[in-house]
């Protein structure tokens, strides 16, 4: 087959800019190792004129957090006639607002854990000592505070103390003016790569996530060693199936598409919560979507290949 | 219990095999949030404050292509080969020259060039530390050194700064808490001239008083010059060395009086160090770069070197000027240092506010600054930021104070928002001594 003229995008100045130079650069590798003609393109100001005089065949957009996996630039190359690896912008807007996704997931039957969705300005129109009472009081005092939304666990907090909980709010606040306040719920940690292809969308091997300090924190993410992955997790056959069905739903209703990967937590009970969805995974050295491509028996630049051919098609 | 403590299905990976075989040494070497927050600063569209990039713009390249042809004519090969571990002659030659502008005389045979000062800093503290052992240093102290001393397993001691430097009284309550622990004090170090990050000068009356404290304690003092010539109003008191030889080592660097990408600093130390110190040197890199070397040693002796220094200073008093202009209007409540030289301004920030918690705010604002807690080794500086007016232009220096003046207000009203529910202080965290990239502006 005739290779393809491929621009990868990576960087670009969300926070999350050096973890998307990481994945572009191991999606370029890869695909450049299959014979393709790879472009890395850190997006600016001249980004669609640079696209223009490349002339791409396909744009694979590796970026993490704003710009990236809120749809603006999806939306974008989609406008400029662009065929890009990747979800609809509606997609990825669905799944970039925390609190949306989860209560579109919640609807499709998928088990969510109890929340509540504040914004900034509530605390000063409202009181922050009543706010917080009722936060602790609807979830207790172990709870997740995240950005609405954003990755990397960048501006994530875990609570086990009512005294802590105003501090997250406020680290929460700083990458973002909404929050959101999930119940703590205890169990393993697992990430579903899904991919889609012709048969419709399938769930990779699950990767269970065991940090050693027991905080996927994005030091545990990004610092190799620091977290131990178990692909497949370590479930029975039963669970297994419980969670790619989850992961399934969860791309499906979000409308996610090629590649996703999906958060979860499997309970004591061996059921599985969703935590949040990845329209742009992260393809990095240390990300879990690779070991999952890997332990599924397919080579990393196979599928990354194939991804990029159905988008070009 | 759904999982199986036997199921085989799975297999544990961890993607760094040679994870539990690192040095002790290498604890925190790591990727980190704030350090990821300041790949972002190297975009274009935001100001960064953070790093301290000297402006090489303002080097003419006419003045450095010269020497550099002439040294390619007349000594290729010389250039491109092996030199002396120590360094050629001729530089540390013109070094004395440099030095006796701050009223030190040495031996040639004393000085070492290096890899920049910052490979004389990694060769002194290799000399002299064993893991538990007490370095002195200012509060704060450059992040480049207490990452330094880190990796050596130091104990750093900060000491108390004022407007005229360190202060005599503090250091010797500091000298006396520590020998009373049991522990052993190996070296001071100290920048005496526009601190990094402080801006600070160690007054001429101080320094004498220092050294005599140090001597009577048997402390050697490591003296870190790198902006002692860019000085805005009079020029520095002496230096330290320039007072005893035998108690100081002196470091110097040419990466802001002429450009950092030569990578060429050195160290002048009483002989015994210095003999150690070559064959350290030696041991670590063989030899620092005979090209820049040569390079260096052609310009000092062709181009008005003098007079180039004459410029860099212009060009960074008046980037100081706009920075302090700036704060002055933007954010009249913050309080800083006015430094008569170098190029950091250390800022205090109101109370309960956190410049490590709040670099989110500023990147996203298109702001950076380097926060305080890099530059204290006991998690100190959380309520101070220095910002760097060496690189960006006097227009962006504004640009930039008033976008912090936006994230200082969006922090400050957040942080009134949660007044009165509790402490506010942040989580410790294990990231705090993060070094901004060199290559950051």
């Amino acid at each position: 087959m005739s290779s393809l003229n491929i621009a990868v995008l990576s960087g670009g100045i969300s926070h999350e800019r050096e973890v998307s130079l990481r994945s572009g650069r191991r999606v370029a590798d890869a695909l450049t190792a299959r014979g393709h003609n790879v472009t890395i393109i850190d997006p600016d100001a001249s980004l669609f004129a640079t696209l223009k005089n490349l002339n791409p065949d396909v744009v694979w957009p590796a970026l993490h957090g704003s710009s990236g996996e809120d749809g603006a630039v999806l939306d974008l190359l989609h406008a400029a006639g662009y065929n890009y690896v990747g979800p609809s912008a509606a997609a990825a807007r669905l799944a970039w607002s925390k609190p949306v996704a989860k209560t579109l997931v919640s609807r499709a039957g998928v088990r969510t854990a109890p929340s509540i969705t504040v914004a900034r300005e509530a605390f000063r129109e409202l009181g922050a000592g009543s706010v917080l009472e009722l936060i602790a009081s609807e979830l207790g005092n172990h709870v997740v505070v995240k950005p609405a939304s954003g990755g990397s666990a960048q501006g994530v907090s875990i609570v086990t103390k009512a005294e802590d909980l105003p501090r997250a709010m406020v680290d929460a606040f700083t990458y973002n003016d909404v929050a959101l306040v999930e119940k703590f719920i205890a169990g393993t940690e697992v990430a579903v790569t899904v991919t889609d292809s012709a048969s419709g969308a399938s769930a990779l091997p699950a990767v269970e996530i065991v940090p050693l300090d027991g905080v996927y924190s994005f030091e545990a993410r990004y610092n190799a060693g620091e977290t131990t992955f178990y692909v497949p997790a370590r479930v029975s056959t039963e669970v297994s199936a419980k969670i790619s069905e989850a992961a399934v739903s969860v791309h499906e209703t979000l409308g996610l598409s090629q590649l996703s990967r999906i958060d979860l937590i499997v309970d004591e009970a061996g059921e599985p919560w969703f935590l949040e969805a990845n329209s742009l995974p992260g393809l990095t050295e240390t990300s879990s979507a690779p070991l999952a491509i890997e332990a599924s028996g397919v080579e990393l630049g196979q599928l990354y290949e194939a991804l990029a051919r159905a988008a070009a098609n | 219990m759904y999982v199986a403590e036997n199921n085989v299905t799975g297999q544990g990976i961890n993607l760094d095999p040679w994870f539990n075989h690192y040095a002790s040494r290498s604890a925190g070497l790591s990727a980190s949030e704030v350090r990821a927050l300041f790949a972002v600063a190297s975009r274009p569209e935001v100001v960064s404050l953070a790093g301290g990039m000297p402006y090489v713009r303002a080097l003419p390249e006419s003045l450095v292509n010269g020497a550099l042809e002439k040294v390619m004519k007349d000594n290729g090969p010389m250039a491109m080969q092996y030199g002396s571990g120590q360094g050629i002659p001729a530089l540390r030659e013109q070094i004395l020259e440099i030095m006796a502008l701050e009223g030190i005389s040495a031996s040639v045979d004393d000085v070492v060039v290096t890899t920049g000062s910052q490979q004389a800093l990694d060769l002194v503290t290799k000399l002299f530390i064993d893991p538990g052992d007490v370095i002195l240093a200012e509060a704060p102290s450059y992040v480049g050194a207490i990452g330094v001393f880190r990796s050596y397993q130091a104990d750093v001691v900060h000491v108390l700064m004022d407007e005229n430097g360190l202060i005599p009284e503090k250091l010797r309550e500091a000298i006396a808490e520590v020998k009373a622990s049991g522990r052993t004090i190996k070296f001071l170090y100290t920048i005496p001239n526009f601190h990094n990050p402080a801006g600070v000068t160690l007054s001429a009356e101080r320094r004498p008083e220092i050294l005599e404290i140090c001597q009577s304690n048997g402390i050697l003092i490591l003296e870190d010059n790198p902006y002692g010539l860019l000085s805005f109003e009079e020029d520095v008191p002496p230096a330290i060395r320039s007072l005893n030889e035998d108690g100081v080592i002196y470091l110097g660097s040419f990466s802001k009086t002429l450009a950092p990408g030569f990578r060429v600093g050195w160290a002048l130390a009483p002989h015994a160090i210095r003999e150690k110190l070559v064959l350290a040197a030696e041991a670590a890199i063989l030899c620092p770069s005979s090209f820049s070397q040569m390079v260096i040693s052609e310009y000092l002796s062709q181009a008005d070197w003098k007079g180039q220094i004459e410029t860099f200073r212009g060009v960074y008093k008046e980037r100081r000027d706009a920075m302090l202009e700036a704060l002055e209007e933007h954010l009249p409540d913050l309080s800083w240092n006015v430094p008569n030289g170098g190029f950091y301004i250390w800022c205090s920030l109101p109370e309960n506010l956190d410049s490590k918690a709040m670099l989110p705010r500023a990147v996203t604002e298109l702001v950076a600054y380097t926060p305080g807690t890099a530059f204290f080794a006991d998690g100190g500086g959380r309520q101070n930021l220095r910002l760097s007016f060496c690189y960006p232009t006097p227009e962006n220096i504004k640009i930039g104070i008033r976008r912090l003046a936006t994230v200082i207000r969006g922090e400050l009203d957040l942080l009134a928002d949660f007044a009165g529910t509790g402490s506010l202080t942040a989580a410790a965290g294990e990231d705090n001594v993060i070094a901004p990239p060199p290559d950051l502006s």
